[in-house]
């Protein structure tokens, strides 16, 4: 068995400290949430596999506090490779493909009812478009 | 490849019965390969590689209330257990696999419509593929003036996490709580709806929860009695403002009167939403190789106190929050550490505040759920894990009763021969009114015998908290009978008014077998 880190994690979430120093709320102003992934994703001049990726991908594997697909790769690949999947130029479809559909870690499977096939491909074309050929 | 086929179904039969299922749906839309069946599995299963591990025989996937009744009547005819899932997010409660191996999944994605928002009156009414996701960005897209409340994990939906009960973090997070109106497709595949949903012509469908005469809408909570596939949902009127306040208190018995002080104050409503009691003394017990638990010969309550005053650190503490306009949650907050301040030693630290709409910045920590905004960062505490499945008693919301699940788990732990570090567990959160609830994972492996010893751990917990008069308020459908069991007063009186009502509505016993425990005739007699 792990050493007990559930344990700790349910405890380190019982124990982290309070905000350090409170700051005044913000002034009311244009509705602009954060990129996160959240929001709507124009993809003006943008693939449709970038889209798709924001959509179906970011929430984990994106840039910013509290991804944990990228902090999960971060700890695994240190600095050998980049932490973020869009900045890699090793993946290959193969094994974009068999994450995606089995899962890994913690990462579930992905059904085709949530990311088709034709959606697949392109998050794939997205994420190996700077590969060496 | 060998076809998979349903308990009691033969080959030719389902074969029969995936065609008509292909006629009512596409092609494209009935899944029976070995590689989709994967992707239906639990991917937090705690039977890897075990003959008990859940598998369906085929996935089906409608696109409408008429495919979903078309669905249904098939399965009738050909007698196939259906399990129906929303968004098949539900991970360590099962994710989207079923209770009874070879159930085909009635897969409800495609359904993704939201059919309203509303922030005049502050609903939505949604099909059950909307995740939380996708009703956020909608509202995002459109400006509405409402928050939505997301679970930890947002990638689940609006209807899948209100029928399993499920919390979230703001005066929403009791989200069966919030449903209104419920569109049912029943086993005989008539489609019914609840409420003044039943009135033709309706106004008031998401207004008003109750209609005319007996309130069924629970029936159709953790159950299944029927396929929901439209809901309707209050929301929040986006709030001005939003602030977090810290309350600390130093000793051990300050948690009975802390606790009081939190009850009245959150059944006042002067306090709001979901909060979780910590310990940063017990953290630091934990921290030296000690347990959170009171264990059997452990250190006394006068030495740990001890280590509280010379580390500087509270017994008890708690981050509560704040929802509305300013003025109004800045003199609550002074209300409420008035009231606390009758504990001796407690100790208050502003937190965070927020003016919405707001954007925030990347690198703010801030718990997004506080703010309605549906994310995954949850999963960053148990990256490079396998999974988990939740334990989740409810307990009385009280200071003695934490006292108690302390000394209760702590022995039943020390009796299991688990050492400190193995030992699960997570102080309670107020994720509904009136109760605590203890929630803590315990992990699940791609190995055998750890997911046995984790499993025999689970059903200690279930039975030693079932004992003292604590039950589960969900459980994963590996335990569903286990803790069905633990219902049982007088003589399992509410276990066997399912059963008749599944009986009833439910004849064939087609819809998702051994949902909550609740099993059709032919399978109860089969499994006793």
């Amino acid at each position: 068995m792990r050493s007990g880190f559930l344990a700790s994690l349910a405890f380190a979430l019982a124990t982290q400290p309070g905000a350090a120093s409170p700051h005044p709320p913000q002034q009311q102003g244009e509705r602009i949430a954060s990129s996160w992934t959240t929001t709507t994703i124009s993809g003006e001049g943008q693939s449709r596999g970038y889209v798709e990726y924001q959509k179906y991908c970011s929430a984990c594997h994106g840039e910013g506090v509290g991804r944990p697909g990228t902090i999960a790769l971060q700890a695994k690949y240190k600095d050998a490779l980049p932490a973020l999947l869009d900045k890699r130029t090793d993946l290959t479809p193969q094994l974009i493909k068999m994450y995606v559909r089995n899962g890994i870690t913690v990462m579930p499977n992905f059904r085709k009812t949530e990311i088709s096939d034709p959606e697949l491909d392109r998050i794939v074309a997205y994420l190996t478009r700077n590969n060496r050929p | 490849m060998t076809m998979r086929v349903p308990p009691g179904v033969t080959p030719s039969t389902f074969s029969a019965a995936l065609e008509q299922f292909e006629k009512a749906v596409g092609r494209n839309w009935v899944f029976t390969s070995d590689d989709d069946m994967e992707t239906y599995r639990d991917s937090y299963s705690p039977f890897w590689h075990e003959q008990a591990d859940r598998i369906p025989s085929a996935a089906v996937a409608p696109d409408s209330v008429e495919q979903v009744q078309a669905v249904v009547r098939i399965a009738n005819a050909y007698g196939i257990p259906l399990w129906t899932i929303s968004t098949g997010k539900n991970l360590a409660y099962g994710g989207s696999s079923p209770a009874l191996s070879g159930s085909v999944v009635c897969d409800l994605k495609r359904m993704d419509r939201i059919v309203e928002v509303n922030d005049k009156n502050h609903y939505a009414l949604v099909e059950p593929g909307v995740s939380y996701f996708d009703l956020y960005r909608y509202i995002q897209e459109h400006r509405l003036r409402v928050w939505i409340d997301p679970p930890d994990p947002g990638w689940g939906s609006p209807v899948g996490n209100s029928l399993e009960r499920g919390g979230g973090r703001t005066p929403m997070g009791d989200h069966f709580a919030s449903v209104c109106g419920l569109e049912v497709v029943l086993a005989s595949g008539e489609v019914m709806r609840t409420g003044m949903g039943a009135l033709p012509g309706a106004q008031t469908w998401q207004q008003y929860k109750y209609g005319f005469g007996p309130y069924v809408d629970g029936l159709f909570s953790q159950s299944n009695f029927g396929i929901i596939t439209k809901m309707g949902v209050w929301l929040m009127p986006e709030p001005e403002a939003y602030r977090e306040g810290r309350v600390s208190v130093p000793k051990h018995d300050d948690l009975v009167p802390f606790v009081d002080t939190l009850s009245y104050l959150m059944n006042s409503h002067i306090v709001r939403g979901t909060m979780l009691l910590e310990s940063p003394v017990l953290g630091y017990r934990q921290s030296q190789g000690g347990s959170v638990l009171d264990l059997p010969g452990g250190p006394s309550i006068a030495e740990t106190e001890a280590i509280g005053r010379e580390k500087n650190l509270a017994y008890w503490s708690m981050l509560l929050h704040f929802w509305g306009p300013p003025r109004v949650i800045d003199a609550q907050w002074e209300y409420t550490k008035e009231k606390f301040r009758a504990i001796p030693g407690a100790s208050f630290q502003d937190g965070r505040a927020y003016g919405f709409p707001v954007e925030l910045g990347e690198t703010d920590n801030v718990q997004r759920v506080y703010l309605g905004i549906p994310n995954l960062s949850v999963f960053a505490l148990i990256a490079g894990g396998q999974g988990h499945m939740d334990f989740s008693p409810i307990i009385p919301m009280t200071g003695e009763a934490v006292f108690e699940v302390l000394k209760v788990f702590g022995s039943a732990y020390a009796e299991m021969g688990v050492p400190p570090k193995n030992q699960f567990f997570a102080l309670p959160w107020t994720f509904f009114p009136r109760s605590f609830v203890l929630l803590f994972g315990l992990p699940v492996t791609h190995n055998i015998e750890q997911n046995r010893e984790n499993r025999k751990v689970f059903q200690r917990l279930v039975e030693v908290a079932a004992q003292h008069g604590w039950g589960e308020y969900r459980t994963h459908v590996a335990f569903m009978d286990l803790v069905r069991s633990v219902y049982s007063w007088n003589h399992h009186a509410l276990g066997r008014l399912h059963e008749t009502i599944k009986d009833a509505v439910d004849p064939n016993g087609i819809l998702s077998p051994g949902k909550s425990g609740i099993w059709p005739r032919q399978l109860r007699r089969s499994r006793a």
